[in-house]
C-alpha cells in the first residue's frame, strides 16, 4: 500500500447494510491529496451513510477505508478527528447552547496540547487541574485559539464576527452552515469533508460558499464533498463519482459524468429500466 | 417453599406481574419514545383504589379487577391529557421530568390520603394450595397467571384487529408518517396511556393481593422494575417486554433462593446494568442499530442566562456571611445550613445534569457514599473529621464514577434509569455488608464536625463552615465552565455525536464531569454524616435526588449560582410559609412540573 503517490483517502470495497437495504455496496474512491472529489446522486444514494463510515460515526459491514496508507476502518471518531479528518453534517449540527466563539473553539479541540498532556491513565485528572489553575501556559493556548478563531470566523466576512457570543440556536440558518464550517477548518484539518455546504441557501450564499471552498482548494486542502447543485460541482471537482441506490454508477470528470446515460436515469427515475423491484424494496 | 420447581413458579408469577407494568412501558414508549416513571405510581393508585374496594366496598373480585382498571385508566388518560400533551413540541429533557414529576405528585396524593403505613390487602380467594409436581400453587397464582395471559392476548387483539390497534402500530413505527396518513396522534397517545394505566394498576392490585400488603414504597419499586424488564426486552417491544418480565422474575427467585430475601432488587438492577452495558437495545434487538434516541433536537431549552454582577455576588455571600452576627434565630441558621448542604448536591447535580446533560435520578447514592466514607474513617480509624471529609469527597468522585460508567454509553432517558437503578445498588450493598456498613442498623456515634482539632459545634461555627465550603466549590464550578471543560461538556450535552466528530471521548468527559460532581457531592453527604451523627442506608433516599433536581430546574440547568438560589428558595420557602413536612415532598414535585411546563430554563437561565 506504501507507495511514493499513495492517495490520501482510499476507499475499498466499502458496504453497510441496513436490515435488507443495501445504503453503500461496494463503493471504492480514492482522493489524492489536495484534490477535491465530488459525490452526487439522487436522495438516499447512501453518501451520507458513506460520510459517516469514512468518519467513524458508522461501521462498514465490508471494506476498508485507508488514511495515508494506514487502515483507519472502524476508528473511533475521536481518533479519526485527532488524525485530522474533520466534517460537517448535513442537516447542519451546531452547538445550539454554545456561542458562536466556543462551537469553532470546540473544533480546535485536538489541537489542545499545554491543557490536555498526552500522559496514559492520569491524563484526564492533570487536564481536570490543569483547567482549574490555568497556568500561563495553558491561558496562551487558549487565547493563541481565540485569536485563531476569529481569523477564521473572518473569512465569511461579516456574516459570524459581529455574532461571535451569540448562541448558536440564535443565528440564520445560512449562518448555522457556516459555523460549522468554521468548526471544521479550526481542527486545521488534513482531509474535510462537506456535506451539502449549500442546502437550503439562496443563489448569492452559494456563490459566497463556493468561492470559500474554491479558496480552501487553492490552499492544498483536500475535500471530499456532497452536493446537489451540480454548477458547484462541475466548478470545483477534479473528479465527480454518482452514486445510486448504494452503488457507484459513474466516475470520471465533471462533463464525462454529467452525460453519462446511467446518470440521467438515476436522476430522472428508474421507469426505463428493469430496476423496479430494488426500488419498491427500499 | 424449598423446591426448585417453587422458586420457578414462583418466579414467573412475578414475572407476569411485572410483564403487565412493562407491556405498559413498552406500549408508551413505541408510541412516544418516552418511558413514564410515573408507571409505578399508576400501579400504586391501583393498589390502594383495590384496598379501597376490597376493604370499604366490600366488591367481588370480578368487580374490584373492573374497578382498578377503569379507574386507574382514568388516571393515565388524565396524565397525558395534562400532563404530557403540553409538553409535544418542547425540549426533549420536558416530559423525562415531567414524569417525574407526576410520579411525585401521585406517589405523596396517596400517601396524604391514606398515610404511609402499610395496609393489609386481603385477597379475596380461598387460601389452598394445589400440588403440582414437586411444588405447590394456589388459586392466586392461577388467578394473577390468566389475568396475564389474557391481557396479554386481549392486547394482541386490541392491536392487530381494532382500527386505533392500527393506529397505535402505525404511530410506533412511524409517528410523522402516520400523522401524515390522519391518524390522529393525540387519541392514540391517550389510548395508550389508558391501556398501560389499567394494566399497571391491575398490576398493582395483584401484587398487594398476592403479598397481603401495600404501601407507597411499592411505586418506585415497580417503576424500576417495569423498566428493566421492559429495558431486557428492548424498549418499545411490547413481546419483548414480556419476555424481559419473566427472565426478571426468574432471576430474582433464583437469586433469593440462593443468597437471601434482602438481595432480590441486587439481582433486578444488576441484571438491568449488564444489559444496558451489553445490549443497549434490549436482549431482542439486532446487534447494531440506530441509537434508540433521535439525532437531532436539543435536549435542554435555549435560553439567556440571566447576568448577575459580581459586585452582586459579592454582596450576596458577605450578606450570608455576616448573617450569624446579626440577631438571627437559631431557627433561620438551621434552615440556611440545610440549604447550604443542598446546595452542594445541586452544585453536583447541576454539573452532570444540566452541563453535560446526563440527568441522574442516583444522585444521593453520591451523598451517601461520602457520608458513610467520612463517618467510618473518623469513627474507625481516627481521621480528623475535616480530612475525613475531604476523603469522603474523594471517594464520592472515584466510587461514583466507576459505578456510573456503564451508563456513558447511553443517552437521555436511559441514562436516568441506569443511575436510578446504580443509586439504588448503592443502597442495596449499604444495606447487606454488614461488615463494613453496619447494615440496617447504621451509624451511630459520629464525632462532630471539627477543623484543627477545634470542634465546630455552635450554630454559628457549623453555619460558617458549610457556608465557606459550599461558596469554595462553587467558585471552583465556575471556574471549570469557564475552562475549555466547561464548553467541552456543554458541546457533549447538546450533540454528543457531533462533539465525539470533533474528538471529544465521551468517557474521558462524562468521567471527569462525575469526578468534580462526585467530589462535591461526597463533601456534602460528609458534612451531613457528622451534622447528623447517626446515618442509616435510608438517610440519602431517592426523594433527596429529586428534591436535587427541582432545585436544579428551578435554578436553570448547569447554572452555579441557580443551584443555590434554588436551593436557598426550596429549602427557605416552605419553612417560611411554615408548609408541614408531610406537604413538602408534594409541593417539590408540583413545582417541578409547572416548571417544566411553564418555565423550563429555569429562574436564572440555562448555561
Amino acid at each position: 500500500m506504501a507507495e511514493a503517490h499513495a492517495p490520501l483517502l482510499s476507499l475499498r470495497g466499502l458496504t453497510r447494510r441496513f436490515g435488507g437495504l443495501t445504503a453503500v455496496d461496494g463503493i471504492d474512491l480514492d482522493l489524492a491529496k489536495g484534490g477535491l472529489v465530488s459525490i452526487i446522486g439522487p436522495n438516499g444514494a447512501g453518501k451520507t451513510t458513506l460520510f459517516n463510515l469514512v468518519t467513524g460515526l458508522d461501521r462498514p459491514d465490508a471494506g476498508t477505508v485507508s488514511f495515508e496508507g494506514h487502515d483507519i476502518t472502524g476508528l473511533s471518531p475521536e481518533r479519526l478527528a485527532a488524525q485530522g479528518i474533520a466534517r460537517t453534517f448535513q442537516l447542519g449540527r451546531v452547538f445550539g447552547n454554545l456561542s458562536v466563539m466556543d462551537n469553532v473553539l470546540i473544533g480546535a479541540h485536538t489541537r489542545l496540547r499545554a491543557v490536555k498532556p498526552a500522559v496514559p491513565v492520569i491524563g484526564p485528572l492533570l487536564e481536570l487541574g490543569l483547567a482549574l489553575l490555568r497556568p500561563s501556559s495553558v491561558r496562551d493556548e487558549e487565547e493563541r485559539l481565540r485569536e485563531e478563531v476569529k481569523a477564521i470566523l473572518a473569512r465569511f466576512g461579516e456574516r459570524l464576527l459581529p455574532r461571535i457570543d451569540q448562541p448558536a440556536y440564535s443565528l440564520s440558518y445560512a449562518n448555522r452552515r457556516r459555523v460549522e464550517i468554521a468548526r471544521a477548518l479550526a481542527l486545521k484539518p488534513r482531509l474535510l469533508l462537506l456535506d451539502e455546504p449549500t442546502a437550503g441557501m439562496n443563489p448569492s450564499e452559494t456563490a459566497e460558499m463556493q468561492a470559500l471552498v474554491a479558496e480552501l482548494k487553492a490552499e492544498g486542502l483536500t475535500i471530499l464533498l456532497i452536493e446537489h447543485k451540480l454548477e458547484m460541482v462541475m466548478r470545483l471537482s477534479d473528479r465527480v463519482i454518482v452514486m445510486d441506490e448504494g452503488k457507484k454508477i459513474a466516475e470520471g470528470p465533471g462533463e464525462a459524468v454529467r452525460n453519462d446515460p446511467k446518470v440521467i436515469e438515476a436522476y430522472l427515475g428508474h421507469g426505463l429500466s428493469g430496476t423496479s423491484e430494488q426500488e419498491s424494496a427500499a | 417453599m424449598s423446591s426448585w420447581l417453587d422458586y420457578t413458579i414462583n418466579g414467573l408469577i412475578v414475572g407476569n406481574v411485572y410483564a403487565l407494568v412493562a407491556v405498559g412501558l413498552a406500549l408508551i414508549f413505541g408510541v412516544s419514545r418516552l418511558i413514564n416513571f410515573a408507571q409505578g405510581s399508576i400501579y400504586l393508585v391501583g393498589a390502594y383504589i383495590g384496598w379501597v374496594a376490597v376493604v370499604q366496598l366490600h366488591t367481588p373480585l370480578p368487580l374490584t379487577i373492573i374497578f382498578v382498571a377503569v379507574v386507574a385508566a382514568l388516571v393515565g388518560v388524565i396524565i397525558e391529557r395534562f400532563g404530557l400533551r403540553p409538553l409535544q413540541n418542547s425540549v426533549r429533557i420536558a416530559p423525562l421530568l415531567a414524569t417525574i414529576g407526576i410520579s411525585f405528585v401521585l406517589d405523596q396524593l396517596v400517601m396524604l390520603t391514606f398515610s404511609p403505613n402499610p395496609r393489609a390487602l386481603p385477597s379475596q380467594l380461598p387460601d389452598v394450595r394445589f400440588q403440582v409436581g414437586g411444588g405447590t400453587i394456589g388459586p392466586l397464582d392461577l388467578l394473577i397467571a390468566g389475568v396475564g395471559i389474557s391481557s396479554a392476548l386481549l392486547l394482541f387483539v386490541f392491536l392487530r384487529y381494532s382500527k386505533l390497534g392500527w393506529a397505535v402500530r402505525a404511530a410506533s413505527q412511524d409517528r410523522d408518517a402516520a400523522m401524515q396518513m390522519g391518524v390522529d396522534v393525540n387519541r392514540v397517545n391517550q389510548a395508550v396511556f389508558g391501556i398501560a394505566a389499567a394494566l399497571g394498576g391491575v398490576s398493582g392490585l395483584l401484587v398487594g393481593m398476592y403479598y397481603n400488603q401495600i404501601d407507597t414504597a411499592m411505586s418506585l419499586q415497580a417503576t424500576l422494575k417495569g423498566v428493566v424488564a421492559e429495558v431486557v426486552g428492548g424498549a418499545g417491544n411490547v413481546p419483548g417486554a414480556v419476555v424481559g418480565s419473566l427472565l426478571l422474575g426468574l432471576v430474582e427467585s433464583y437469586g433469593v433462593a440462593v443468597f437471601g430475601t434482602s438481595y432480590r432488587n441486587l439481582f433486578a438492577f444488576l441484571l438491568l446494568v449488564v444489559v444496558l452495558v451489553l445490549r443497549p437495545n434490549g436482549l431482542f434487538a439486532s446487534a447494531r442499530q440506530a441509537p434508540p434516541e433521535p439525532l437531532t433536537g436539543t435536549f435542554i431549552a435555549p435560553s439567556r442566562p440571566v447576568r448577575i454582577p459580581r459586585w452582586a455576588l459579592a454582596v450576596a455571600v458577605a450578606a450570608f456571611a455576616i448573617l450569624p452576627l446579626l440577631p438571627v434565630s437559631f431557627y433561620i441558621l438551621q434552615t440556611l445550613i440545610n440549604a447550604w448542604l443542598l446546595g452542594m448536591l445541586a452544585l453536583s447535580l447541576t454539573l452532570v445534569a444540566g452541563t453535560i446533560g446526563q440527568v441522574s435520578l442516583g444522585h444521593a447514592a453520591l451523598l451517601a457514599i461520602g457520608a458513610y466514607t467520612s463517618a467510618l474513617l473518623s469513627l474507625t480509624l481516627s481521621v480528623p473529621v475535616g480530612l475525613a471529609i475531604v476523603a469522603g469527597g474523594l471517594m464520592s468522585a472515584a466510587l461514583g464514577t466507576i459505578l456510573i460508567s456503564p451508563s456513558f454509553r447511553l443517552r437521555g432517558h436511559y441514562v436516568s434509569i441506569a443511575t436510578l437503578a446504580i443509586g439504588e445498588i448503592v443502597s442495596l450493598v449499604i444495606l447487606n455488608w454488614e461488615s463494613v456498613t453496619r447494615g440496617p442498623i447504621g451509624i451511630s456515634g459520629i464525632p462532630p464536625l471539627s477543623l484543627f482539632g477545634y470542634d465546630l459545634i455552635s450554630p454559628n461555627s457549623v453555619y460558617w463552615f458549610s457556608f465557606a465550603v459550599m461558596v469554595v466549590l462553587a467558585l471552583l464550578q465556575a471556574r471549570l465552565l469557564g475552562s475549555h471543560l466547561g464548553r467541552s461538556f456543554r458541546a457533549i450535552r447538546d450533540d454528543d455525536i457531533a462533539a465525539r466528530a470533533y474528538g471529544l471521548s465521551l468517557n474521558r468527559y462524562k468521567s471527569l464531569a462525575f469526578i468534580f460532581g462526585g467530589f462535591a457531592a461526597g463533601v456534602s453527604g460528609g458534612i451531613a454524616a457528622h451534622l447528623y451523627s447517626y446515618i442509616n442506608h435510608e438517610t440519602f433516599n431517592t426523594q433527596q435526588s429529586i428534591l436535587a433536581l427541582t432545585v436544579v430546574i428551578l435554578g436553570g440547568l448547569g447554572n452555579v449560582v441557580g443551584a443555590i438560589v434554588g436551593a436557598v428558595a426550596l429549602v427557605g420557602l416552605p419553612e417560611v410559609f411554615r408548609i408541614a413536612a408531610e406537604y413538602r415532598i408534594l409541593i417539590y414535585g408540583i413545582v417541578l412540573l409547572l416548571l417544566v411546563r411553564f418555565r423550563p430554563q429555569g429562574l436564572l437561565g440555562t448555561i
